[in-house]
């Protein structure tokens, strides 16, 4: 059943863009069925799971690497996967009115569901791999989700730095996995959480602790990758409400609770979380006071929350559980309307930017009261659940007073977040906005509202969810059972002064919001250091520098300089190789020989070294022909008169075609005009490289040579073979299949030949489409048909160079 | 003898004969090329099945034995090789249906085209060093025939670079099988295995060097690949599919043959090279193809950064290593050649397949932007499709051999893939049409029908992959016991 949860969400995506034209517009009500219907499922798994009885499913998918599609619903898989149907219901159904008669919402649905799917994936997996490919998944539904409006160049940049850093980190992430399954032995997170003590003592700890920290804090756009987070936002408001609060950001908070028993608790996990997640607090804080439009604003009151989860994960512990899981909670239920009643006042009033609009609410009563409901809760006050949330939080970190105070400074900056969001845009008497405002439909806000009121609903009955999810959840987090009770009022302590004081700070911040926001943008409007700037020099510009400047130098068009890279290359992979491993034992040959023989060598450098020096082709092609007639003598004094015969008549023919041919070729096909200050360097690697082969050659003709293959062709030739002349046995018969195939290069080289000159010879040329095939358009553009016999066809060849 | 083992080479060899007699038919060339090539791919199967239940099966033609006559080899290297060649050559044949032009026809493509196939399938069964070199010869004057057939100046020109730089990858070749010869006075390739052991280790690891370099010409890996990018963006994309799917792997192949049979005595200096250039050739590769802004540039880059992992693999020489290496090879053999096909229905559509000069097509052809997007995020390794356990097998067997620096520079490289992969998807199908872009309605069936069948080999091997995986280890079991190969061969005894 569990593994069906999960992948019943991909079947039913793939039937979304079948269907959804049919649907029309209850298409988002229809399919918020599937959310619905998996949240009460998962609702229904409460008591079982309380219970201490996680339902467990694996079904081999690698066996033979120990890989499975295993699924595991524990309390902390609960809750994750609860949020995510019950504010996927939501988003669907919001959806559907939001981009009512989108041409491509049929798409939307697909993916959507898909990216539904694939974060159940991330929050049930128990097997890391499994984790991994849904994890991916999401990264790339993601990606098509963010870029949903592609024609907009913000958007595909937006959808892509996701994507890259994101990717970057779960690359990082996927060799930790396999970094640590390796080494345990298995890659089944249950087995792994079950032994804590194996996974520590791990000599790979560290490293993969780190990896998979990375995979974690770019999903979780923790600092320095938080960069992506706000520039998604380019992403439809469904999309950037879902994303925000109860997925993709989350799964990286997901992957460390997960992990935490297991890799938890040492001074590396404690500082690293703490470090970074107190980094991201006061990042983010400082950026949001930038921001005037409502959708950025709440990107960035999304990234302190995140800051403060993965400070709390960090801190651990059955009160850092308790924290974490109530701030969560609270963050995924305020912080979903706030972003569907941004959307409304976008797509009702015209516009996001909170310096504009004004005075809607009485056209957008209840988007008001939605948004006051969860800004309220947003900003911790009672009696809502972030009230809760954020006092257990300064509860947790009363031992850590540095994270504290950023923690404390970050809180203060939601209260003029909330208020910019909640309460600017509808104040007022005189409506202000770009076009006529009116309420959103039912679609619009009953998702919202809902949601918003389970958050009041929560913070007045804590203890309601904390026995139902949060206890069992803090127990997968802890790795041990714990117990507590949630109440809204704990009486006068240090939390509720901390609280005071932070509402105290956020109130001084809404007065003095407007000149500390002028002075913020223009003292940081030209900086383009820091992560986003980082991005930008990396991603934007040093890929393509870097590979031109690269390429530039390695890719030549010049034959010759691929000749001699290739020939240098090979002389010097086998100097090293002999210095490395030690060359042959050369002995020099005796010198002995008649006269004559030495006149023939003495031929043959002649020819060669008037090939190498050769300024014409004319010269260089006799001086070659030299040296093939020189060997053919040698052939011939050492009796192998029939390879004699054979060499006389190739280097004749040989000499003849080239001179007919390689004298009228274009010069530039074979040499340019710069390639003469390199002919030195190309005569030492042609005189190295001969001497290499010579080298190797006397080497080996210095072993003893076996003979068992001559003897065996000697000896069966006439009896077997029924032929008297060896070689031609060898040819015809021994290695017959050789033969075969040298007749087909032949075959094959007339016919290619032929083309050829039927194609660029005098006579006219058959039809040739280049750029288009047979039957397409016009590939020069120029509304002829194609015709390759024309100059024009010829010029529009495939690679876009003129003839 | 068994036919069985080189009928994938004679069927589309003797076709070819009968395609050249039918040159006036073009028609008749089509369906007969299409025919033979699915007989080819059955015949295929039949032996990797073969194989499979039996082990690896040799055979010898003339009936001279080993290692007298020509003996040919299907273990599950070679079996899952030819099995992968004829999948690819079945479904070029089908796209050339509407992708190749009269003109070309008439000039011979088809009986070329099935040389080509004969020649890969040849290569890849071959258990002969010189005939290895025939069966190159074959293929590379058959693709040098292809590539220019029809030619443009500006075609030729690449073609040029093409054959001259691969005719000195044959001239290594033959030099070093020459020196083989003088040293061992043999050329099966499991006599040498057992003759190479006993002869001097220097000298030998020496010519390990050279064939490094002869096939590592064939296979484009650093700093030997000049010549890929330079001429396969040119050809008709039937023809640019299967070169870019196939005629790299002929090299890789010959790597994985020589170093883990012939050249196993000095793995720490082989290898270590092979790891190193390995390294070199995933970088430099992917950041050839950033450079570029044409599709069919771009995937030709890609070719050489992917040969990288799979000569990654080899250079790591673990059993899991290699399974890796032989599973990323069919993997990106398939995603690779579909994305040339699929430049070509862009080049179809919308008349060229520059990202200057396209755009929308998700929009306005979302089939096609599914047909891109699988091979294009299997290749940046995306789960689950093929890539992610391709890059996943590679990674951990890096992991386990503690190769730190090269497991970098593979998920590294992935990165850039991603990167290179999103280039393409980001201007072509989401940015909108530049002005006056018109796109074309029709899609030729016979176009079509190989990239979704090529897609739908990438997300089986991605969901289903236990079968798949267990093919290449049962592979990489064999090689890395070449005396199993050595036995099937010459008996158990290992020698004649």
């Amino acid at each position: 059943m569990l593994s069906a949860a999960v992948l019943i969400g991909f079947a039913v995506a793939a039937l979304a863009p079948l269907a959804t034209p049919a649907l029309g517009a209850r298409a988002g009500w229809v399919w918020a069925l599937l959310p619905a219907g998996l949240a009460t499922w998962f609702a229904a798994q409460i008591p079982q799971v309380r219970a201490g009885a996680p339902l467990e499913q694996a079904v081999p998918w690698l066996p033979s690497l120990g890989i499975e599609l295993a699924f595991r619903l524990d309390g902390l898989s609960l809750v994750f996967a609860l949020m995510i149907t019950i504010i996927g219901t939501a988003v669907v159904i919001y959806a559907g009115g939001y981009l009512r008669g989108d041409r491509q919402l049929p798409r939307f649905y697909l993916l959507l569901l898909a990216f539904m799917a694939a974060m159940l994936g991330v929050v049930v997996a128990d097997d890391l791999i499994s984790l991994f490919v849904f994890w991916e998944l999401t990264s790339l539904t993601s990606y098509f989700l963010i870029g949903y409006k592609h024609d907009k160049e913000e958007s595909r940049a937006g959808a892509l730095q996701g994507l890259l850093i994101t990717g970057s980190g779960g690359l990082a992430m996927l060799a930790g996995f396999l970094l640590l399954g390796a080494d345990v032995g298995t890659f089944r997170i249950s087995a792994m959480l079950a032994d804590p003590a194996v996974v520590q003592a791990s000599p790979v700890y560290l490293p993969a602790l780190l990896l998979i920290a990375l995979g974690a804090f770019t999903k979780s756009a923790q600092f320095p990758f938080h960069v992506w987070l706000p520039n998604a936002m380019a992403a439809p408001t469904p999309v950037s409400s879902y994303l925000h609060s109860a997925t993709m950001v989350k799964a990286g908070v997901y992957l460390l609770a997960r992990l935490a028993p297991a890799m938890g608790g040492t001074a590396v996990w404690f500082w690293l979380l703490t470090g970074v997640g107190t980094a991201t607090l006061l990042a983010a804080a400082t950026l949001a006071l930038l921001q005037r439009d409502a959708k950025r604003l709440l990107a960035y009151s999304t990234l302190i929350a995140l800051g403060a989860l993965v400070v709390m994960v960090g801190v651990g512990g059955p009160l850092g559980a308790e924290a974490m899981l109530a701030f969560m909670v609270a963050h995924a239920l305020y912080k979903a309307p706030l972003f569907m009643v941004a959307g409304n006042l976008d797509h009702e009033a015209g516009s996001r930017d909170v310096t504009v609009l004004s005075g809607l609410g009485r056209a957008m009563p209840i988007s008001w009261a939605v948004a006051l409901v969860a800004a309220i809760s947003a900003a911790g006050l009672p009696p809502m659940l972030g009230f809760v949330g954020k006092e257990l939080a300064y509860e947790t970190l009363l031992p850590h007073p540095w994270a504290l105070a950023a923690l404390v400074a970050a809180s203060a900056v939601m209260v003029p977040i909330v208020v910019l969001v909640a309460w600017r845009p509808f104040a007022g008497r005189e409506p202000r906005a770009p076009k006529a405002a009116h309420e959103a439909p039912v679609s619009m806000w009953i998702g919202p509202a809902v949601l918003a009121t389970l958050g009041l609903g929560f913070g007045l009955a804590p203890d309601v969810l904390a026995q139902a999810l949060l206890v069992p959840a803090a127990a997968g987090l802890v790795g041990a059972p714990v117990d507590f009770y949630l109440k809204l009022w704990h009486g006068v302590n240090a939390a509720l002064l901390l609280s005071i004081a932070t509402i105290l700070l956020g109130a001084f911040l809404v007065l003095v919001w407007r000149p500390l926001h002028d002075a913020l943008r223009t003292r940081f409007a030209d900086v383009r250091v820091g992560p986003a700037g980082i991005y930008d020099a990396l991603v934007l510009r040093g890929i393509p520098t870097v590979a031109k400047g690269l390429t530039k130098r390695v890719q030549s068009d010049d034959l010759q300089h691929h000749l001699l890279t290739i020939t240098g290359f090979t002389v010097g992979l086998l100097a090293l190789t002999a210095v490395v491993r030690g060359g042959p034992t050369l002995a020099l040959p005796t010198v002995d020989g008649a006269l004559h023989e030495f006149l023939v060598l003495a031929l043959i450098v002649v020819g060669a070294l008037g090939t190498a020096s050769a300024h014409s082709r004319l010269r260089a092609i006799t001086s070659l022909g030299v040296v093939g007639f020189g060997i053919a003598l040698l052939f011939v004094m050492f009796s192998a008169p029939d390879l004699a015969v054979t060499q006389f008549l190739v280097e004749t023919l040989t000499v003849i075609v080239l001179a007919l041919v390689l004298t009228r070729l274009p010069s530039a096909l074979l040499r340019d005009g710069e390639a003469r200050g390199r002919s030195r360097l190309a005569l030492v690697i042609a005189a190295t490289a001969g001497a290499a082969f010579s080298a190797l050659l006397l080497a080996v003709t210095q072993t003893p040579f076996d003979r068992r293959l001559s003897d065996f062709f000697d000896a069966a030739s006439y009896p077997d073979a029924l032929g008297s002349n060896v070689v031609n046995v060898i040819l015809v018969d021994f290695r017959a299949i050789d033969t075969l195939g040298e007749i087909f290069v032949l075959a094959v080289a007339a016919t290619g030949a032929y083309a050829l000159l039927r194609r660029l010879g005098p006579r006219p040329e058959p039809e040739i489409a280049y750029a288009a095939p047979r039957g397409s358009a016009d590939p020069a553009g120029d509304g002829e048909p194609s015709d390759a016999g024309t100059p024009g066809g010829r010029a529009a060849d495939d690679g876009g160079a003129g003839s | 003898m068994s036919w069985l083992v080189i009928a994938p080479i004679l069927l589309p060899l003797a076709a070819s004969a009968v395609a050249f007699v039918l040159h006036r038919r073009p028609a008749l060339q089509r369906g007969w090329a299409l025919a033979t090539t699915a007989a080819t791919l059955a015949a295929s199967l039949a032996l990797l099945a073969e194989v499979s239940r039996g082990g690896i099966v040799a055979t010898t033609l003339g009936g001279w034995p080993a290692p007298f006559g020509i003996t040919f080899v299907a273990d599950h290297l070679s079996a899952i090789l030819v099995v992968v060649g004829a999948v690819m050559a079945l479904a070029t044949a089908a796209y050339a249906l509407a992708d190749v032009d009269a003109g070309r026809e008439g000039l011979g493509y088809h009986p070329l085209f099935l040389v080509l196939v004969a020649g890969v399938h040849g290569a890849f069964l071959t258990g002969d060093l010189f005939n290895l070199y025939v069966w190159f010869e074959v293929l590379l004057i058959a693709s040098f025939a292809l590539l220019t057939l029809g030619s443009g100046r500006a075609q030729l020109e690449g073609g040029v670079k093409y054959v001259a730089v691969n005719l000195v990858s044959s001239l290594f070749f033959l030099a070093a099988i020459g020196l083989t010869y003088g040293l061992t006075g043999t050329l099966n390739m499991a006599d040498l295995a057992g003759a190479l052991r006993d002869a001097p280790p220097n000298l030998v690891t020496l010519l390990a060097m050279l064939f490094l370099v002869a096939f590592g010409i064939k296979a484009a890996i650093f700093p030997l690949f000049f010549w890929l990018p330079a001429s396969y963006h040119t050809p008709p994309t039937a023809v640019a599919a299967y070169f870019a799917g196939m005629l790299t792997k002929v090299g890789v192949y010959a790597l994985l043959r020589a170093f883990t049979l012939l050249f196993t005595g000095d793995v720490a200096w082989t290898h270590g090279v092979l790891a190193v250039l390995a390294g070199f050739t995933m970088v430099v590769g992917v950041l050839g193809a950033a450079a570029q802004n044409e599709m069919r540039r771009i995937l030709a880059f890609h070719i050489v950064s992917q040969i990288g992992y799979m000569i990654l693999g080899l250079a790591l020489y673990t059993p899991l290593a290699l399974a890796g290496a032989l599973f990323y090879l069919v993997h990106n053999v398939v995603a690779k050649a579909n994305l040339f096909f699929v430049a070509g229905l862009v080049r179809r559509v919308a008349g060229s397949s520059d990202l200057d000069a396209v755009g929308g097509l998700y929009r306005h052809r979302p089939w096609l932007a599914i047909g891109f997007l699988v091979p294009a995020f299997a290749l940046a390794g995306f789960p689950p499709l093929s890539g992610f356990w391709a890059k996943l097998l590679v990674v951990l067997a890096g992991l386990e051999a503690g190769a730190w620096l090269l497991v970098v520079l593979a998920l590294g490289t992935g990165l850039l893939t991603l990167y290179s992969m999103t280039k393409i998807w980001q201007r072509a199908f989401w940015a909108p049409a530049p002005e006056g872009l018109e796109l074309r309605r029709d899609a030729p069936a016979a176009m079509v029908v190989p990239v979704a069948a090529l897609a739908g080999v990438t997300i089986l091997m991605g969901v289903a992959v236990e079968p798949f995986l267990a093919l290449a280890q049962a592979a990489a079991a064999e090689m890395m016991d070449p005396a199993r190969y050595v036995a099937a061969v010459l008996g158990e005894g290992g020698t004649p």
